[in-house]
């Protein structure tokens, strides 16, 4: 008997396909946001094992701040293509034209916060029912806090204080219309899961994940992308940088490191050697307040 | 490398945030940028040391009172083993939510003030332990260093909690002496407690055997999803996808459709796009059957010859979670793995204290963080094994109508 054991990464990996197959099966209207980040690739990645060879039961859905790596959106469409699976994109952009929003000054001006309202456009155009994110626990305190269904009002706001006990592997996804689930098959992977399953799986990546020459602009310890949306001012050094990506969100808000890592054994590496934590490293947007996470979500960011 | 998910139950001030703080800390966890802004915190309070504790409690409103409210998750590895850590609250009016962090565990740390002794909250999370029957109890008296290491106070301590582990038919049992606050005992030896034999806490949580708590003897598979490709070249294709929860499946195996009691066999076992001759908790598969067959969501695969229970009436131990009260004749939806079915709760038969034990036979109502033994009746047969027996398919959980909430969770005797 005793070779019935599963190694770590497959249990995680089989609770993560539960938990898409109990959207898949709750749900009428569910998608899965991809950014064309490393864990919503590896999302991706998991929908193959717990549908395949059906068609997903959901869309790819595509919040487009405008800010993205373009590396990261041309791996987005080639995929999408390649699995003959629907992408819906949607663009702030278009929200702040439609809504007249103010758009965000200052030197890495960022439309995070405005992504949320062009997410809660698209999931009422579409009437979705439940939202399947990579969001994982251990990236910061307030998602570690957050249920694997984490219920929405029609805001898309959290309310931590009233979060539905889930016991067992039992996921109630009952929901008033107008609300909806976020739904995180990943909530118990680390970034070091991900990474030794993009290994194992032999799953490919933006190139930006891996070292290469950029233009980056030194700003109080983190490495930013010079890019046009970023404001350049007299005294700014602008260095020529062998970087890599740890996380991928948009240009203005995500920082690179250093790095000399070309290959996915490189990644482990250097993640394994590091004393930084992602977020800590590569998010300018966090830096803000201890609360930062808790209170986006509760204004219903993901 | 494998997996071990466990609880830590104690409440405010026994040094539980401390305690995964230090193991955090000590096991090299925790990031310099984490670390920063935990010195940062820590300076806004008057004591002047790191506070180990604010590392776990991620809400706002937990940090403005010093308490931890809700279940945290927390990771981290040794080169043998992954652990996922449920941080829960002790506090009896967050009992739910300790039930829900306890509900995964494999194990769970118990924490005793070494000062105080056995006291009505150890009680209380032992109950709880046995109630969700975790397989391993880890019995953690701690503030050592408060109590001059003394090998006596431990000795008794030991001596008295054994009698609860007696009583509550606990298991597997440790005793461990430690200062989460010092350090002492969790990752390294400490020589301030030279006469305690024992290894760390670490080393126990390194070492604990989890596979084998994993039943691989009946055969469960709960029908989440059917997938049908319905394409010109998978015209035929149907197959039963969902999660092992116990046992093993292998192709030609003589298989049961739960509750309608159609049979057939397995013509082919898919797992992660490929196919296999068996398949075992918990993986998840694709089940393909020889007959066409009428399946559908929150159906049960058994194995022939190796059935649930499939009735109408449960007899169960229920944690009731809702502001408003249960009482006798209310109807919730039930679930149970997949499968959702109307139900009623017939009776309530007593409310167990849990800081006794003892069993309260006049009760008609449970209030929020209750413990009550009830009597439930289902629209239609339910498979189901019992609790104590096959816990994977014998907890349940009871959802109100009218809010979705989530109101009940349902141990079946």
């Amino acid at each position: 008997m005793s070779n019935y054991q599963l190694d770590y990464l497959d249990q995680l990996e089989s609770e993560a396909i539960h938990i898409m197959r109990e959207v898949a099966g709750q749900f009428e209207r569910p998608a899965l946001l991809f950014s064309g980040g490393k864990d919503s690739i590896t999302l991706v990645q998991l929908a193959l094992k717990a549908f395949r060879p059906g068609k997903f039961p959901f869309p790819l859905v595509h919040i487009d701040t405008g800010h993205n790596f373009p590396e990261a959106l041309a791996y987005r469409d080639e995929l999408a293509e390649k699995l003959g699976e629907r992408l819906i994109v949607r663009n702030v952009a278009d929200t702040i034209k439609a809504r007249n929003l103010t758009e965000p000054k200052g030197k890495f001006a960022s439309r995070n916060a405005l992504q949320t309202f062009t997410l809660l456009d698209t999931i009422e155009e579409f009437e979705f029912d439940a939202l399947i994110g990579g969001a994982r626990r251990d990236e910061e305190k307030a998602r570690a806090k957050e249920r694997i269904f984490s219920v929405r009002d029609e805001f898309g706001g959290w309310d931590p204080k009233r979060q539905r006990p889930e016991l067992w592997n039992i996921y109630n996804g009952k929901i008033q219309k107008g609300e909806n689930v976020r739904a995180f098959p990943i909530s118990n992977w680390t970034e070091l899961d991900v990474w030794n399953y993009i290994r194992r799986e032999n799953i490919g990546l933006p190139s930006i994940y891996f070292a290469h020459e950029r233009e980056v602009l030194e700003h109080e310890g983190q490495l930013v992308a010079i890019s046009p949306f970023i404001r350049l001012d007299e005294g700014d050094k602008i260095t020529k940088k062998q970087v890599r990506y740890r996380t991928v969100g948009d240009m203005t808000c995500t920082a690179a490191v250093e790095s000399q890592a070309f290959s996915i054994e490189d990644i482990i590496r250097e993640i394994t050697a590091t004393k930084t934590s992602e977020r800590g490293e590569t998010r300018i947007d966090d830096r803000i307040s201890e609360a930062a996470m808790e209170d986006r979500k509760k204004n219903g960011y993901f | 490398m494998d997996l071990l998910r466990f609880i830590t139950a104690g409440s405010v001030d026994d040094g539980k945030s401390t305690l995964i703080g230090r193991l955090l800390y000590d096991s090299k966890s925790i990031l310099i940028d984490q670390m920063e802004a935990l010195e940062k915190q820590s300076r806004n309070k008057e004591d002047g040391g790191i506070d180990l504790a604010l590392l776990t409690d991620g809400l706002r409103a937990e940090r403005e009172q010093g308490i931890t409210i809700d279940v945290a998750y927390k990771y981290f590895s040794t080169p043998n083993r992954k652990f996922i850590i449920a941080d829960a609250p002790g506090h009896i009016q967050y009992t739910r939510n300790m039930v829900t962090g306890a509900s995964n565990a494999s194990l769970i740390i118990i924490l005793v003030d070494a000062r105080n002794g056995v006291v009505e909250q150890t009680r209380r999370h032992s109950i709880i332990a046995s109630l969700l029957n975790i397989p391993h109890v880890v019995v953690a008296i701690n503030k050592m260093d408060l109590v001059d290491y003394s090998q006596d106070v431990f000795n008794n301590i030991a001596i008295d909690y054994a009698k609860i582990a007696k009583t509550l038919e606990l298991k597997d049992v440790t005793y461990l002496p430690i200062s989460a606050l010092k350090g002492d005992n969790i990752v390294d030896k400490s020589d301030h407690l030279s006469w305690f034999e024992g290894g760390t806490l670490l080393e126990l949580l390194e070492s604990v055997q989890v596979a084998k708590d994993i039943n691989l003897t009946h055969a469960r598979l709960p029908v989440q999803y059917v997938i049908r490709p319905q394409t010109e070249a998978l015209h035929d294709y149907r197959g039963y996808a969902g999660k092992i929860i116990s046992g093993v499946y292998k192709i030609g195996d003589a298989v049961t459709v739960l509750p309608a009691g159609l049979t057939s066999t397995i013509k082919a076992i898919e797992t992660g796009g490929k196919e296999v001759e068996e398949a075992f908790a918990p993986q998840s598969v694709i089940l393909h059957l020889q007959d066409d067959i009428d399946i559908s969501r929150g159906d049960l695969i058994v194995r022939s010859g190796d059935h649930p229970r499939v009735e109408q009436e449960l007899e169960v131990l229920l944690c009731w979670m809702d502001s408003r009260p249960l009482t006798s004749g209310n109807k919730y939806l039930l679930q149970i793995g997949s499968r959702r079915v109307r139900s009623v709760v017939k009776e309530i038969e007593y409310k167990l204290d849990v800081n006794t034990l003892e069993k309260n036979y006049s009760a008609d109502q449970a209030g929020l963080n209750d413990i009550v033994k009830a009597r439930i009746r289902t629209a239609t047969p339910l498979p189901f094994d019992s609790y104590k027996e096959l816990q994977v398919n014998g907890g349940a959980i009871l959802i109100d109508e009218t809010s979705n909430v989530t109101v009940g969770a349902c141990m079946i005797q």
